[in-house]
C-alpha cells in the first residue's frame, strides 16, 4: 500500500486542488462569479459568436457554415437579437454510388436546430440592423444611436 | 455511429509537427468533420466558417491529407472586441489515409464554409464479387 500515505496530508490539500481546479474551469469556460444576466455564454454551442464594437456599430459574427442563409431567422425583440435556424444532416448515402448505408467514421459536425441570442446594448438602434452571409459566416450589424457616438465638442474662445 | 471505431480506412489524427512559424505563435482551431464511406470512396465534410476558396490549402503529402486555411471575416475595421468563441484565426487538421485511397483523383468543394473532399478508392481496392468454384 504506496498511496494512502499520499492522501494523509495535513491540511485541506484536495479542498485546494478543488479550488485551482474550479478556477482553471471558470478560466476555460469564460464563467465568472459575476456576470451579466443575459450573457451570451453557453461556448460551445452553434453557431459560434464572436462579438466586436466599433464606434458605429455593434457587430455580432455567427460562424454558421453549410446553411442557406434563406433558412436563418435574424430577428430583434425588445433589445434582445436572435438567431435562429436548422442545419441539415450531411447525406452520406446521396453522395455515394449506391444506396446501401455509408459507413460513418467520424459525425462531429452540429446537426438540428439552433438557437442563440444576445441582448443588444442600450444604444443599439434595432430598426436598422443589416445581416449578411459570406463564407458561412453570418455578419449582423447593429448600428449605435446617434446621440451615442462619440463626437468632438468645439471650445469656443471667451472673448 | 461510433465515430471511434476502429477506423482503418481513415484516421484522425492531431497535428503533429508544426511547420510554419505563424502556427507555432497562435494554436489552430480544428474543424469538425463528418467521415463516411461508400463502396466508391471515402467523403469528408470540414465546417470551415470564414474561409475563401482562394486560401484553402488541401495538401497530401505520402499518406497525409493536410486541410489548411485562414479564417478571414472580412474588413478589419476598428473593432473592439467584446466577446469571442473563436478565438483563433486559421485552420489546420490533418489524417492520415490508407493505402486503397486513391490520393491523386481526390476532389474539392468549397461552399458556405464547407469543404467536401471525396477521396476515392484505387481501383483495385474496391470490393468485388469473388466466385466460387465448384469442384
Amino acid at each position: 500500500m504506496l498511496f494512502p500515505s499520499m492522501l494523509r496530508t495535513s491540511g485541506d490539500w484536495f479542498a485546494d486542488f478543488e479550488q485551482l481546479q474550479d478556477r482553471i474551469d471558470e478560466l476555460l469556460s469564460g464563467r465568472s462569479m459575476t456576470s451579466s444576466i443575459r450573457a451570451v455564454g453557453r461556448a460551445g454551442a452553434f453557431p459560434a459568436l464572436n462579438v466586436g464594437t466599433s464606434a458605429e456599430a455593434l457587430e455580432v459574427y455567427a460562424f454558421a457554415p453549410g446553411i442557406d442563409p434563406k433558412s436563418i431567422d435574424v430577428s430583434v425583440e425588445k433589445g434582445v437579437l436572435a438567431i435562429s435556424g436548422e442545419r441539415a444532416a450531411a447525406n452520406g448515402a446521396a453522395q455515394g454510388t449506391k444506396s446501401d448505408e455509408p459507413n460513418v467514421y467520424a459525425s462531429e459536425r452540429f446537426v438540428g436546430k439552433f438557437r442563440r441570442v444576445i441582448a443588444l446594448p442600450e444604444d443599439a438602434e434595432p430598426a436598422r440592423v443589416e445581416a449578411t452571409y459570406r463564407n458561412g459566416v453570418l455578419k449582423i450589424v447593429v448600428p449605435k444611436r446617434e446621440s451615442s457616438k462619440p463626437r468632438q465638442i468645439q471650445i469656443s474662445s471667451g472673448s | 455511429m461510433q465515430p471511434q471505431s476502429n477506423s482503418t480506412a481513415m484516421q484522425t489524427q492531431q497535428p503533429q509537427n508544426v511547420q510554419n512559424a505563424n502556427a507555432r505563435t497562435a494554436p489552430a482551431l480544428l474543424p469538425p468533420v463528418d467521415i463516411f464511406e461508400d463502396a466508391a470512396g471515402i467523403t469528408l465534410l470540414a465546417d470551415l466558417p470564414g474561409v475563401a476558396r482562394e486560401d484553402l490549402a488541401i495538401g497530401v503529402d505520402g499518406r497525409n491529407l493536410t486541410i489548411e486555411a485562414p479564417l478571414k471575416l472580412g474588413e478589419a475595421n476598428s473593432l473592439t472586441p467584446v466577446y469571442a468563441e473563436v478565438r483563433a484565426n486559421h485552420f489546420r487538421r490533418s489524417f492520415e489515409l490508407s493505402g486503397d485511397l486513391d490520393t491523386a483523383k481526390i476532389d474539392a468543394g468549397l461552399r458556405d464554409g464547407v469543404l467536401t473532399l471525396r477521396i476515392p478508392k484505387a481501383e483495385q481496392a474496391k470490393p468485388r464479387r469473388i466466385d466460387v468454384r465448384v469442384e
